[in-house]
C-alpha cells in the first residue's frame, strides 16, 4: 500500500517511541493510530498572513454529529501545496491560537458619544443605527454638481477602509455598495 | 509580480533589495535558496540592515535607506558601460529606439525635467513625448519615428545612457554610502548574465515596501524594471519584477481596486470632465503608437468592453445604451482621496464618518497622532474586526486625557467580524494566482461573516432610501444583489459575478463558440461593450467558467518542471504564470534559453504555444513584429515613460527622502523630488538635521509577528514580547547605551520609548564624507495587546514616528527613512 501522509506520521510517532523508550512499544503503538487528527475533518484553506498565500490545513472535531458545533482542534501546512509544500512559519504555525483566541470579538459594542466606555448593542439596532448615520450624512453632504455644473454624484464625508485579508468578493461588495453611495475615500491596506 | 514564488527557482542571479523575504515570506524564501543550491545561482542583498536574507547572500551591500534609485541607476550605467546589455531585446520589445521630442530636458543641472512650474510643483508634461505623426490631439503619435540602430542622440536609448552616465560608481558611493569596490562587484555579478554576448541566462529582481515607501517609491520599481528591461529579463522564467507584497490578499485587492483612483480591473475612474461614457472611454482607452513597420496588439483598445461589463454588473437592467449604461452613477473624481488625504480631510473636519473593515488605521499611520485627533473629529466610526485593536479604541489612546473624553462626540460601532477560517472566498497572492479557501468553523459568539454585516448595512440603507427618498437614490436602489440569500451573499455567487456571464448569447468568431446567455463566459474575448455580458472584474474573467471555479483547482502537477503548476489555481490573466511571456523568445519565436522553454511560435500551427498560456496575441507571426508588453500602447516596455504616464519625471531620478541628513549629491538646490508637496495641518512637522534630528529611521517587521495582529496570541508574543529599538553598537557605544537599556526616538511628530537592542546588523555609514546612522524598529505593537493589556510593554505606537508626506504616482507614504533623534530614555 502507498503510505500516505498521515500513515507516515503515526509510523514516525511510532518509530521514536521503540528507540527512545527501549521496551515493548505495541501499545503505544496502538495509542498513536489514535491520534487526534485521525478523526478529524481537514478543510483547506490558506494562511491570512503575508502573500505567499501557503495552503494550510484546518482540523475540527465534532463537525458531522448533529447539532455540534465543530472544533478546530490543529492547523497544519499542506504537504500539497506547490508554494509552501507543508511548510509554516513561526506566524503561520500559530493559527490555531488565532481562530482559538479569548480575545476574540464576541459581540456588536458602541461607545457613545462623550462617554469612557463600551455599551453592548443589538445586531438589529447597530445595523439600523449605522445605516441612519450613513443616509443622513449622504443626504446632508451629497454634491450632484461640482462649481462648473458638471454631475460628479460624489458622497467625499464617508469613508471606507478595507483590510488586507477581505477577500475578493468582499472587497467587490465594497466596491459595488460604496461607489454606488458615491463614496471617492475607498481605499485599502493596499496603499499603505 | 511579473513571475511566481516557485519562478524564482528558474532564475541565475537575484537582486533582493527592499524587501527581506527570509523574514517576511519565510516559506517562499524557499525558492531563493532552491536557485541557489540546485542551479547555483547568485544572490545579493541590499538593505539598510543585515537582514536573514543578507546572511544567505552571496554579495550583501549595506545602503542608506532611500539611495535606491542611485544604486539602481549605477547599475544601468555599469550595464550599458560595459556592454552587458541584451541588444536584441533592447531594439526591438523596448523603446529604446524611439526617438524623443526635441523639447524634453534631462534633470542634469537643476534636478529638473522639462516643463516643470516651480509655483505649483507639477510639471507641464507635453515635451514628455516622442517624435512622430498622427493620433490624437497632445496624445501619443501614431507613427513613432525610430532609429532602430539606437544611435540618434534624441532616441530613448541615447537619453537614457546620458541621463545615467551621472550615475557612476563614485557617485554611487557617495550617494548610497556603498563602497565603491563592493557596488562594483555587485554590479558585475548581476549584469554577469549578459557578459559576451550571452542570451540564455536570466536574472530576477525581487523588492517589497522598502521600496514602495518613499516619496520616489514608484520610481524605484521603474529603474529596476529599466534595468530588467535592458539586461532582457522581463517575461522570461527566472526573471522579471517582482513585488513580494506584503499581506495575503493586497494582491487582490488591487486588482478589484479598493483604491480610490480606479475601478475593477484597473479601469481608471471618470472624472468630472468626462461629462459622458464616451468622453470617459476616450480619455482612458488609448490608442497605438508605434513605429510604423511594427504591430502593437494595444489590448487596452477593449476598455470599453471591460467598462460596460463592468457596469453591466453593477446595475444589471437599469444600466442600458439610452442611460449611458448608468455611466452617471459612478463618482466622478478630480482630485486625490487617497489614505493619507482621507485622513487629512477628516482632521480638517470634511469627513464625518468611516467604515474600516479590517484596517488598524491608528497604527497603521503615518502620523498615528494625526489619524486618532481625525478620529476625534467624525460624527460616527464603525468598525468591523476580530480583536479589540487602536482604530475603534482611539479614544482610549493613552494620549487621551480622560477629561478629554466627554468632548470626543464620536459615536463608534465595533461589530464583531469573521477570521479567516470561518470564511471562504479567495484570495490573491503575489503571483497572481487566485485560490480559493473553504469554511473550517463558523464565526464564535454573536460574531457574522463580513459580507453579512456589510450586507445588512446596504440593504438597511437601501431600505431608507426606498422608504424615505433622498438624495440620488437611483444607484442605491438600482445597485444588483441577486443573491440567494441577500443578506448574507454567498461568496461563491459573488465570484461567479465577478467571472460574468452572457446576458444574451455571445458569439465569438476566432473560436466559432458561442455562449449561451446565463452562462459562465470562459474569458475576457467574450466580453462586450453593446451590453450582452457582465463582469465585476474583466481581469478575472476566465476564473469562474462553464467548466467551474478553476480558483478552486488542486493539482499540484508541473509538466514541465518550471514550477507552472497549470492546474493550480488560477492565475489573472487567463491563467498566464509569467506575464508577457512572449518576451521569452527571440525576435523569430524561439526561446532564449531552451532548457527554460515556456512559450514559442509554432510555424506549422501558425500559433504560439507552450507550457504557459502565451500572454500574446495567439496567431501574431514573428515577422509580424507585435511588440510583447500588449498593455502598453506602444506594444514595447518603457524605458521612457511618454506623458501623464509618470508624475515626476519619464526617468527616474535620484531625488532625497523629504527628512534626509544630507544634501542631494546630484543637484543641491532640488534635494526632493519637486512635485511631491508636505501637508499643511497643525500636526504635519517635518524635521531637519538642523532640529537635531540626524539619524535616520526605518521601520520593519519581524518573522515572529503579523502587523498589528498577532500581538492578541499567546505563542507570537511568548517568542517577541515587547517593542524594541535597533541601535548600531558604535552609535550605542557613543551615547553609552547598553542592549536593554530604554531610549526615546523622538522625530518632529512623537517620541518613542523601548528598550535598545544594541546590533552590529546596522553599521555606521559615510555618505558623501559624512558619518550617518540608521537605526531600524519593528512596527508591531500598540496600546492593545497580551502585553500591553497586562502593563508588561509601553503603550505606543511606532507610526506615531512617521510623516504624512507621499509618493505622487503611488500615494504610498514614506515610511522608510525619515529623521529621528536617540536619548536614553
Amino acid at each position: 500500500m502507498e503510505p500516505t501522509r498521515r500513515k507516515f506520521f503515526q509510523l514516525g510517532a511510532g518509530g521514536v517511541a521503540a528507540t527512545v523508550l527501549g521496551f515493548d512499544v505495541r501499545k503505544a503503538y496502538a495509542q498513536a493510530q489514535e491520534l487526534k487528527i485521525a478523526r478529524t475533518t481537514e478543510t483547506r484553506s490558506l494562511c491570512p498572513y503575508c502573500s505567499v498565500a501557503c495552503g494550510v490545513i484546518i482540523h475540527t472535531l465534532g463537525d458531522r454529529a448533529k447539532n455540534v458545533t465543530a472544533q478546530v482542534v490543529h492547523v497544519e501546512g499542506d504537504p500539497d501545496h506547490p508554494t509552501n509544500r507543508g511548510t509554516l512559519c513561526p506566524k503561520g504555525s500559530s493559527l490555531y491560537q488565532d481562530i482559538l483566541n479569548d480575545r476574540r470579538l464576541l459581540k456588536p459594542q458602541v461607545r457613545r458619544p462623550g462617554s469612557d466606555h463600551w455599551e453592548d448593542i443589538s445586531w438589529d439596532q447597530a445595523i439600523d443605527e449605522v445605516a441612519r448615520h450613513i443616509k443622513k450624512t449622504r443626504d446632508e453632504t451629497f454634491v450632484e454638481k461640482d462649481a462648473q455644473g458638471r454631475t460628479v454624484n460624489r458622497l467625499e464625508s464617508i469613508g471606507f477602509i478595507g483590510g488586507c485579508t477581505d477577500t475578493n468578493e468582499f472587497n467587490y461588495l465594497a466596491v459595488k455598495t460604496m461607489r454606488s453611495l458615491g463614496v471617492c475615500y475607498l481605499e485599502n491596506q493596499a496603499r499603505v | 509580480m511579473t513571475n511566481g514564488w516557485i519562478d524564482i527557482k528558474n532564475t541565475d542571479v537575484m537582486l533582493i533589495m527592499g524587501g527581506n523575504p527570509a523574514e517576511n515570506h519565510p516559506c517562499g524564501f524557499k525558492w531563493p535558496i532552491e536557485a541557489k543550491r540546485n542551479r547555483n545561482a547568485k544572490m545579493i542583498v541590499v538593505d539598510p540592515r543585515f537582514t536573514r536574507t543578507a546572511a544567505t547572500a552571496d554579495l550583501f551591500c549595506q545602503i542608506r535607506a532611500g539611495a535606491d534609485i542611485a544604486f539602481l541607476g549605477g547599475l544601468i550605467h555599469y550595464a550599458i558601460e560595459n556592454n552587458r546589455i541584451a541588444k536584441e531585446y533592447v531594439a526591438n520589445f523596448t523603446n529604446a529606439a524611439f526617438l524623443v521630442h526635441d523639447d524634453f530636458k534631462l534633470p542634469e543641472e537643476d534636478g529638473v525635467f522639462s516643463g516643470f512650474h516651480a509655483d505649483t510643483q507639477t510639471y507641464d508634461k507635453a515635451s514628455w513625448n516622442y517624435q512622430g505623426s498622427g493620433g490624437p490631439a497632445a496624445g501619443l503619435p501614431e507613427n513613432v519615428t525610430a532609429d532602430e540602430k539606437l544611435e540618434n542622440p534624441r532616441s530613448v536609448f541615447q537619453l537614457l545612457k546620458k541621463h545615467y552616465s551621472r550615475y557612476t560608481p563614485e557617485v554611487v558611493e557617495k550617494i548610497t554610502g556603498i563602497p565603491k569596490e563592493q557596488f562594483l562587484q555587485a554590479a558585475d555579478m548581476f549584469t554577469s548574465i549578459r557578459k559576451d554576448g550571452d542570451t540564455s541566462k536570466v536574472g530576477t529582481v525581487i523588492y517589497a515596501v522598502g521600496w514602495t515607501q518613499h516619496t520616489f517609491g514608484t520610481q524605484i520599481i521603474r529603474t529596476a524594471a529599466m534595468l530588467q528591461l535592458l539586461l532582457g529579463n522581463v517575461g522570461r522564467a527566472g526573471g522579471g519584477v517582482n513585488a513580494l507584497r506584503g499581506h495575503s490578499n493586497i494582491q487582490g485587492a488591487t486588482d478589484i481596486a479598493g483604491i480610490f483612483d480606479n475601478l475593477p480591473g484597473y479601469l481608471k475612474v471618470p472624472t468630472p470632465a468626462d461629462t459622458d461614457f464616451k468622453a470617459w472611454m476616450t480619455r482612458i482607452t488609448p490608442t497605438s503608437a508605434k513605429p510604423h513597420e511594427w504591430e502593437s496588439f494595444n489590448y487596452w483598445s477593449n476598455t470599453p468592453k471591460f467598462a460596460v461589463s463592468l457596469l453591466k454588473s453593477m446595475y444589471g437592467d437599469a444600466a442600458k445604451r439610452e442611460n449611458d449604461w448608468a455611466f452617471h452613477y459612478l463618482p466622478k473624481v478630480d482630485r486625490n482621496y487617497s489614505w493619507a488625504y482621507l485622513f487629512d480631510g477628516m482632521y480638517r473636519g470634511n469627513v464625518k464618518g468611516l467604515l474600516a473593515f479590517g484596517m488598524n488605521a491608528v497604527a497603521i499611520g503615518p502620523d498615528s497622532q494625526k489619524n486618532i485627533d481625525a478620529l476625534k473629529k467624525a460624527d460616527f466610526l464603525v468598525v468591523c474586526e476580530i480583536y479589540p485593536d487602536e482604530t475603534s479604541e482611539f479614544w482610549k489612546s493613552p494620549t487621551v486625557k480622560p477629561e478629554e473624553l466627554k468632548d470626543i462626540k464620536t459615536e463608534v460601532y465595533r461589530l464583531p467580524g469573521a477570521g479567516f477560517a470561518e470564511k471562504d472566498g479567495t484570495f490573491v497572492n503575489s503571483a497572481r494566482w487566485l485560490q480559493w479557501k473553504w469554511i473550517a468553523v463558523p464565526p464564535p459568539g454573536s460574531a457574522r461573516l463580513d459580507q453579512d454585516i456589510l450586507a445588512q448595512i446596504f440593504l438597511k440603507v437601501r431600505e431608507l432610501y426606498q422608504k424615505e427618498g433622498g438624495k440620488f437614490p437611483d444607484p442605491v436602489v438600482n445597485l444588483t444583489w441577486n443573491y440567494t440569500t441577500p443578506k448574507n451573499p454567498s461568496l461563491s455567487e459573488v465570484a461567479k459575478e465577478l467571472n460574468g456571464k452572457a446576458i444574451a448569447d455571445v458569439e465569438d468568431k476566432a473560436t466559432n463558440t458561442t455562449i449561451k446567455a446565463g452562462q459562465q463566459l470562459p474569458g475576457f474575448a467574450f466580453l462586450r461593450d453593446d451590453g450582452s455580458t457582465s463582469s465585476g472584474n474583466w481581469l478575472w474573467c476566465g476564473s469562474w467558467t462553464e467548466a467551474g471555479a478553476l480558483m478552486q483547482r488542486r493539482d499540484p502537477a508541473d509538466p514541465s518542471g518550471l514550477g507552472i503548476h497549470p492546474n493550480w489555481g488560477w492565475s489573472w490573466p487567463m491563467n498566464r504564470r509569467v506575464l508577457y511571456n512572449r518576451a521569452s523568445c527571440d525576435v523569430s519565436g524561439k526561446p532564449w534559453d531552451g532548457s527554460r522553454k515556456q512559450v514559442w511560435w509554432n510555424e506549422a500551427q501558425k500559433r504560439w504555444v507552450g507550457n504557459d498560456v502565451p500572454d500574446f496575441k495567439p496567431d501574431s507571426a514573428p515577422k509580424d513584429h507585435m511588440g510583447p508588453f500588449i498593455m502598453n500602447p506602444e506594444g514595447v516596455g518603457r524605458l521612457f515613460v511618454p506623458l501623464a504616464g509618470m508624475a515626476d519625471g519619464p526617468f527616474p531620478e535620484h531625488y532625497e527622502p523629504i527628512e534626509s541628513p544630507v544634501t542631494n549629491l546630484l543637484h543641491p538646490k532640488q534635494a526632493n523630488n519637486p512635485v511631491v508637496k508636505k501637508f499643511s495641518t497643525a500636526s504635519d512637522k517635518y524635521g531637519t538635521k538642523e532640529q537635531g534630528f540626524n539619524v535616520i529611521c526605518t521601520t520593519y517587521r519581524l518573522t515572529e509577528h503579523y502587523h498589528y495582529w498577532t500581538k492578541n496570541n499567546p505563542v507570537n508574543v511568548q517568542l517577541v514580547p515587547e517593542p524594541f529599538v535597533e541601535i548600531p553598537a558604535e552609535l550605542a557605544g557613543e551615547m553609552g547605551i547598553k542592549g536593554g537599556d530604554r531610549v526615546k526616538v523622538s522625530s518632529a511628530r512623537a517620541a518613542y520609548v523601548a528598550k535598545a537592542m544594541v546590533t552590529h546588523r546596522i553599521r555606521p555609514m559615510t555618505v558623501n564624507g559624512e558619518k550617518v546612522y540608521q537605526i531600524g524598529i519593528p512596527i508591531h505593537f500598540g496600546f492593545r495587546g497580551i502585553q500591553e493589556d497586562a502593563g508588561r510593554t509601553e503603550r505606543m505606537l511606532v507610526n506615531s514616528l512617521s510623516p504624512t508626506v507621499l509618493d505622487p504616482n503611488a500615494n504610498t507614504p514614506e515610511f522608510k527613512g525619515f529623521l529621528v533623534k536617540v536619548e536614553k530614555a
